[in-house]
């Protein structure tokens, strides 16, 4: 019988591994469940997938290249809640890769409060997002309009001379939110409390 | 010789009959040289897919046939070889091979969105479209026109009621669009994901909120082109058709002039509003009417909403106390929520009899009428 | 007398078994465990099936005559996760229950408690599921991919609990592979080798992975939804920098092997019963093996093949449209393989053996649309219609379920000692097979013509279509109370069942007694 309790004990402690070694897996898959938020943020940084604009150098190109120019597309939209006008002064512009160009949006807020807005970036075809540079722009901060405020917002950029010859047309796409909702600030005020 | 026979009868058999098929029962061939190719490919892959399957289902029940013990047949004893599962293994990668070209050359070229004529923004929201002609600076919303009659029978009441041709399939304006010319789609959404779709062009673009997608497609042929949302976003997704109208280039530039010409008249008409005073009993009619179309969907008929999903407005404190901030939510919309904003969808004045007629329905009897200016001065035009 | 396990080491203290409810909730056998997930996952099936059935009764006609559309949605998610989290996968976790000691030559599981454990957090699970039906506002109405936004900002207000539901559904699928891991790898008997195991172990030891690996990420992806929800972050909010399109790609990099793991135990199923029917030993055993796992392999590097339509660079459609038609190769092999078995066999066709030549050619009609769909040009044209609903009804009820049925009636000898009514399994096996294809094969005409899935209504010219596939999906779904009625008859008596009822069944399961003894291999046996 001492035999097989040895037995039993030796097969016990080589199940107890492996269960940790399985559990260990399983907080591994759990994590890189989350670790594809940032991995998919690289992915898109390479490839261009979705149009998310990473490019935000403040350097500006000393290269212009005259051969050939570029038509880049503003188009707008203002999310449901959001009780501000918002609308490129331009519908598109052209220029030549290297050169940089400022764009104005005309923002208005018609409602009775003071507003918080963030606008979100989005640029078609995918790819072209990683040859679009801007060196300023209303997106990278959160802007505030008091009641009745109306305010023309910058965007300075320029087109890498590296963008491929087949690419002509850029459409770039802002999205604006409203972000003073009482949620957020709950969220803010939770990150401090952390 | 007698298999060569066979293997043609088959072949001719199998094309016969899925060429002979009516349209209700195959993919459509749709009026684009892209639909084209991809209505070729998806015939070519069923018909290789049908071949496989005749071979394999072939050898499958000559066996059971054949093979049965009730027939005498006696087990062999072969169990393996590794030249038939090599043979096995690379016939179909040849297959695929052979398969993937075409779809890698259709591909190529479905997805080359460059040099376009004209630039449509489509924008999906819950559960409608709005298409802006880009380069021409107008666009307008696109909504389900089968009346509500047509399809809702829950209580039964409406069993008796026909339904007319295209079902589900009307608009009340559909998108136009002139043939022979490359059309860029900037496809994106208000809330939720959409998914525009036109079969007859072979164009399936998502609408991401926040995002912009592409898609493109030159029609050869004028007509009207129906579709519909194909990617679930909420309660009457099955209620959110695509129309298009295809028409010649002339047809097109004078709907455009009319277009533009409409779009003037309506900037007066909204001047004219501005100064009217509107009356309790006309903001009453128009607002119920708009008020079935527009807002019952969510709130119902009677304003008692769906609890838990829509908030009922009937005795809502908002509209009993809260005069401004119901117009400001009408205007829009309230942010994560499928509240939208109608100050693009409507007028002002339009705005203002449904205002009018949420505070005075269902016995909420506020007295208030709301004027063209209350909602002016929300942003609403 | 060198692998008494710490299972049986367990059981002697009590080698009667408990009487009555305790016995059920205490149990640590792997039979009964095994009985009661077998159990379990066909009452998930009727109640899922309950739901389809007011899916098509509501199709039956266009317009809208018998649930509004919010409560539409509704059954069509509740339909799918009861049917994938309920039925399917519970049904091979009992399979494996019941199967895998008796087939490599183990006592018990590994794991007795745990199991335990496993079994009894599911009922909890769908108790709170279902729940949430009842609740003000309804239950999670965005699909069971539920995509983001929909359900986040505008899902109802019992997203809470869905997700909660998930997470322990996700915690007992995780346990129930942890134990079928560590059995098979530390219990086996002496002289089963990996390449000895019957190939239902050795797909059900893939799958076990497959479930380690992919289900935390299920979980992280409900948490994230949950924090979206209710702790404003912005993972797939594009206000907070976050994206939709975020959230398809971790649900699907969960989604696509979960496709698998309610496939490959089919396959090991099916890899048992043909050979069995045929009398001949099965054809290219060593490439079977060697097809599942690269099939598992590949599952990993497809999932983007369900988002064509989102707006993918071309060389991303590219790549995973090629990854997908090269997973039709190994999946090709194993068909051959079954055909090849059959080949100058000596057939007989028992219900088991019906089940699986159905699910043969069944599961291939599957493959070939699965295949068409693979093809990205052309999924543009099938991306979220009923061609996609027909194809995956094809491969999990006529695939998964099919196979499932196929082995209940093989080894429900074995189960109960009692032969099942073979006239009556005959019946269920016709009545089902044409039912099934009345239900499913006009949906890809209605996909192909146009119809887009997870509609309440449609329009007129898939009128006729869709009340003759109501009409199937009623027979399809009567059909199956004759598979309960058959088991309930076979569980109480009938016609003594001998240790190997199937002249040429194979395996170690085969030389114990029928029904076997509460105790599996108490001394291993000896394994040629």
């Amino acid at each position: 019988m001492s035999e097989h309790v040895g037995e039993n004990q030796a097969l016990n402690v080589k199940n107890k591994r492996l269960v940790a070694k399985l559990f260990g897996a399983i907080v591994l898959m759990f994590g890189f469940g989350f670790a594809l938020v940032p991995l998919y943020d690289v992915f898109c940084e390479i490839t261009g997938i979705n149009g998310r604009l990473v490019n935000n150098n403040q350097e500006q190109s000393t290269l212009v290249d005259k051969s050939r120019t570029v038509r880049l597309q503003f188009t707008t939209s203002v999310a449901p809640g959001m009780p501000w006008q918002f609308k490129p002064h331009v519908n598109y512009v052209d220029v030549h890769p290297g050169e940089s160009k400022v764009v104005k949006f005309l923002a208005s807020n018609q409602s009775d409060a003071n507003v918080t807005g963030q606008a979100i970036p989005s640029v078609s075809p995918g790819v072209a997002s990683l040859y679009l540079n801007k060196t300023e722009c209303f997106c990278f901060q959160q802007q505030i309009l008091k009641s009745g405020e109306s305010i023309d917002m910058g965007l300075v950029f320029f087109v890498s001379t590296e963008i491929p010859a087949d690419i002509k047309t850029l459409t770039l796409s802002y999205t604006l939110f409203n972000v003073t909702d009482p949620d957020s600030i709950q969220a803010v005020d939770l990150q401090a409390a952390l | 010789m007698r298999i060569k026979i066979i293997i043609i009868a088959v072949l001719g058999m199998i094309s016969s009959v899925l060429s002979a098929t009516p349209s209700n029962i195959n993919m459509t061939r749709g009026v684009t040289d892209i639909s084209h190719r991809v209505y070729d490919l998806h015939m070519t892959i069923l018909i290789i897919c049908c071949l496989i399957g005749v071979v394999v289902f072939g050898a499958m029940f000559y066996a059971i046939v054949k093979h049965r013990k009730s027939q005498g047949a006696v087990a062999a004893q072969f169990h393996e070889s590794t030249k038939v599962e090599i043979i096995w293994t690379v016939i179909p990668f040849l297959i695929l091979i052979g398969m993937a070209v075409p779809a890698t050359k259709t591909l190529i070229e479905m997805e080359d969105n460059s040099k376009s004529d004209i630039t449509i923004k489509v924008t999906g929201s819950q559960w409608k479209w709005h298409y802006e002609y880009f380069d021409q600076g107008f666009g307008f919303y696109s909504l389900l026109a089968t009346p509500a009659e047509q399809f809702d029978n829950l209580d039964g009441k409406n069993t008796d009621v026909a339904k007319g041709e295209h079902y589900l399939l009307e608009v009340d304006k559909p998108l136009v669009l002139p043939i022979g010319k490359k059309i860029r789609f900037l496809v994106t959404a208000d809330d939720v994901i959409h998914s525009w779709w036109v079969p007859a062009f072979a164009v399936k673009q998502d609408a991401n909120p926040g995002f912009i997608n592409e898609a493109w497609t030159i029609i050869n042929e004028p007509g009207i082109y129906r579709g519909q949302c194909a990617e679930l976003c909420g309660k009457d997704h099955g209620y959110m058709p695509v129309v298009v109208k295809a028409v010649t280039q002339d047809e097109y530039a004078v709907w455009l002039d009319e277009q533009k010409q409409s779009v003037i008249q309506a900037k007066k008409d909204a001047e004219q509003a501005l100064a009217s005073t509107l009356t309790m009993e006309e903001s009453m009619t128009l607002g119920e009417s708009l008020y079935i179309t527009r807002c019952a969907a969510c709130h119902q008929p009677n304003g008692a909403g769906i609890p838990g999903v829509f908030p009922a407005l009937k005795n809502s404190p908002m509209i009993l106390n809260d005069r401004a901030a119901h117009i400001d939510i009408v205007v829009n919309g309230k942010a994560g929520t499928a509240m939208q904003a109608f100050k693009g969808q409507l007028t002002a004045k339009e705005i203002a009899a449904i205002v009018t007629y949420e505070r005075n329905a269902w016995g909420h009897d506020t007295g208030d009428v709301i004027q063209v200016s209350d909602v002016d001065a929300k942003g609403a035009k | 007398m060198s692998t008494l396990s710490t299972a049986q080491e367990h059981d002697e203290h009590h080698d009667h078994k408990p009487k009555g409810m305790m016995r059920w909730i205490l149990t640590t056998n792997h039979k009964d465990i095994g009985s009661m997930y077998l159990i379990f996952s066909f009452a998930m099936f009727l109640i899922g099936g309950a739901m389809a059935m007011v899916i098509r009764a509501e199709l039956y006609q266009p317009g809208l005559q018998i649930v509004e559309p919010n409560f539409f949605n509704q059954m069509t998610t509740v339909h799918g996760l009861i049917m994938v989290f309920g039925a399917v996968m519970p049904a091979f976790t009992g399979l494996a229950n019941w199967l895998i000691p008796m087939m490599i030559g183990a006592p018990d599981m590994a794991l007795p408690r745990m199991n335990n454990w496993s079994f009894w957090i599911l009922p909890m699970a769908f108790a709170i599921l279902l729940s949430s039906l009842f609740m003000e506002g309804g239950g999670p109405n965005f699909g069971w991919t539920f995509y983001a936004p929909l359900s986040t900002t505008y899902a109802p207000d019992s997203t809470a609990l869905f997700v909660f539901s998930v997470h322990i559904m996700g915690i007992s699928s995780i346990l129930g592979a942890i134990n079928v891991v560590v059995t098979i790898i530390n219990m086996r008997a002496p002289g089963m080798t990996y390449m000895k195991m019957p190939l239902f172990v050795w797909t059900w030891l893939i799958t076990a992975f497959l479930l380690i690996a992919v289900m935390p990420v299920l979980a992280a992806t409900v948490t994230m939804v949950l924090t979206d929800k209710y702790f404003a972050t912005s993972f797939f909010s594009a206000a907070g920098g976050g994206d939709p399109v975020l959230f398809q790609h971790i649900f699907w990099f969960f989604g696509h092997p979960e496709v698998y793991i309610m496939i490959l135990p089919s396959f090991g199923i099916i890899s048992a019963i043909v050979p069995a029917f045929s009398r001949k030993k099965l054809f290219g055993y060593s490439s079977m093996v060697y097809a599942t796992a690269s099939i598992a392999l590949l599952s990993f590097i497809v999932w983007a093949h369900h988002m064509f339509t989102t707006g993918m660079p071309v060389a991303a459609e590219l790549f995973f449209m090629y990854c997908t038609m090269l997973i039709s190769v190994p999946t090709g092999v194993k068909v051959f393989n079954w055909v090849a078995t059959m080949w100058r066999g000596s057939m007989t066709f028992e219900t088991p053996m019906l089940f699986a030549i159905a699910f043969i050619v069944l599961f291939t009609i599957g493959g070939f649309s699965g295949l068409m769909l693979a093809i990205t040009p052309a999924d543009f044209q099938y991306h979220d219609t009923y061609f996609v609903v027909a194809h995956f009804h094809y491969v999990l009820v006529t695939g998964a379920i099919f196979s499932i049925m196929a082995a209940a009636y093989y080894w429900l000898p074995k189960w109960t000692g009692y032969m099942y009514d073979e006239k009556l399994g005959k019946l269920h096996f016709w009545a089902s097979l044409i039912s099934v294809n009345v239900l499913f094969f006009p949906m890809h005409f209605l996909g192909l013509a146009g119809m887009p899935r997870r509609v309440p209504d449609y329009a007129l010219q898939f009128a006729d279509f869709n009340q003759l596939v109501s009409l199937g999906g009623f027979a399809f779904g009567v059909s199956q109370l004759i598979f309960l009625v058959v088991v309930i008859k076979c569980a109480r008596g009938g016609e003594k069942a001998p240790a190997k009822p199937w002249e040429g069944a194979e395996g170690l399961e085969w030389d114990m007694p029928s029904p076997a003894p509460y105790h599996s291999h108490t001394t291993p046996p000896e394994v040629k």
